[in-house]
């Protein structure tokens, strides 16, 4: 194993769970990310007017928190990324329209739906997740790993 | 209230992702990488987040109405349909290729690097694409003989 961080991960996901906790508790919302920004980009959503501030609040919260940490003169999030951009950008792609179709991603149905006992979700997760581990291992071994 | 609590759990959730490190892609990639050097971090921080969320839920579940609004709004499906399995296995794929979910690429977005930028473009107009797209097609497939159509509900949506 390299780089392995068991404490800040343990902690970081707390933070991450806390979020999800305080945000049903507040607002009555699931904090499923794919969720929040779809829900702005829906034509025909029934609640629109009285449902997108919420949405755009939570979206810029996500933004600010590595502003403020720069701030504490945290780096700004600029990862180093192995991909080409047009495997980036087909990346970008799936992941946006496969979080739509299967109304989900690793928030609501891994961290949200998991804390529900969701069977929906968890299924989801383990598809997703299976279907990434068997990417990596194409892509950085060769078919077959 | 409901805007400035919104605004508070994102930024919980981002400083979250920071710390957990979930916002670097080769710590996703190193867990997902099962065959390499594997990183085993995001295990844990599946497990910090599903602990204390379930705790909130378990409590929330416990009120009649959350603080700021008038209900809980809980998903109420539970049925394993194709598109949850069809989209579950495009998203993985990405996110294989790339590292990212769209959590962490909004956090990223303030870095304004080009390949977080790219993936963000990208990932919008796939999420625009099924809105008008993917739905109708299924819907005309495998939805149409349904009398009744839910899909306004916003509880209807699981993330």
């Amino acid at each position: 194993m390299h780089d392995f961080t068991p404490l800040s991960g343990l902690a970081g996901g707390a933070l991450i769970g806390l979020a999800a906790a305080l945000l049903m508790l507040l607002t009555g919302r699931i904090a499923g990310v794919t969720g929040i920004v779809g829900g702005l980009l829906q034509p025909d959503t029934a609640d629109r007017t009285s449902d997108h501030s919420w949405r755009i609040a939570f979206i810029a919260g996500l933004i600010a928190a590595p502003l403020i940490a720069a701030l504490f003169g945290a780096p700004l999030p600029r990862p180093a990324m192995n991909a080409s951009l047009v495997v980036i950008a087909i990346a970008g792609l799936l992941v946006g329209f496969g979080t739509r179709m299967g109304n989900g991603c690793t928030s609501g149905h891994g961290v949200c739906g998991f804390a529900r006992l969701s069977g929906r979700s968890i299924v989801a997760t383990f598809i997703f997740m299976t279907a990434a581990v068997v990417t990596v291992a194409i892509v950085r071994h060769g078919i077959g790993g | 209230m409901r805007f400035l609590a919104s605004f508070l759990c994102g930024l919980i959730f981002g400083a979250g992702l920071l710390i957990s490190g979930m916002t670097d892609p080769r710590k996703v990639l190193g867990f997902l990488d099962l065959f390499g050097a594997w990183d085993a971090t995001l295990a844990f921080v599946m497990a910090g987040a599903v602990a204390v969320a379930a705790s909130g839920f378990a409590i929330a579940r416990r009120r009649t109405a959350p603080a700021f609004s008038a209900r809980f709004l809980w998903p109420d499906r539970n049925d394993i349909d194709a598109p949850l399995v069809g989209g579950a296995i495009l998203f993985g794929i990405g996110w294989g290729l790339a590292g990212i979910c769209p959590g962490p690429a909004l956090v990223n977005l303030a870095g304004l690097s080009l390949p977080i930028v790219v993936f963000v473009v990208a990932m919008l107009a796939g999420m625009i694409g099924q809105n008008l797209f993917g739905k109708n097609l299924w819907r005309r497939r495998t939805m149409a003989p349904r009398g009744v159509d839910t899909a306004s509900l916003p509880s209807r949506a699981d993330g």
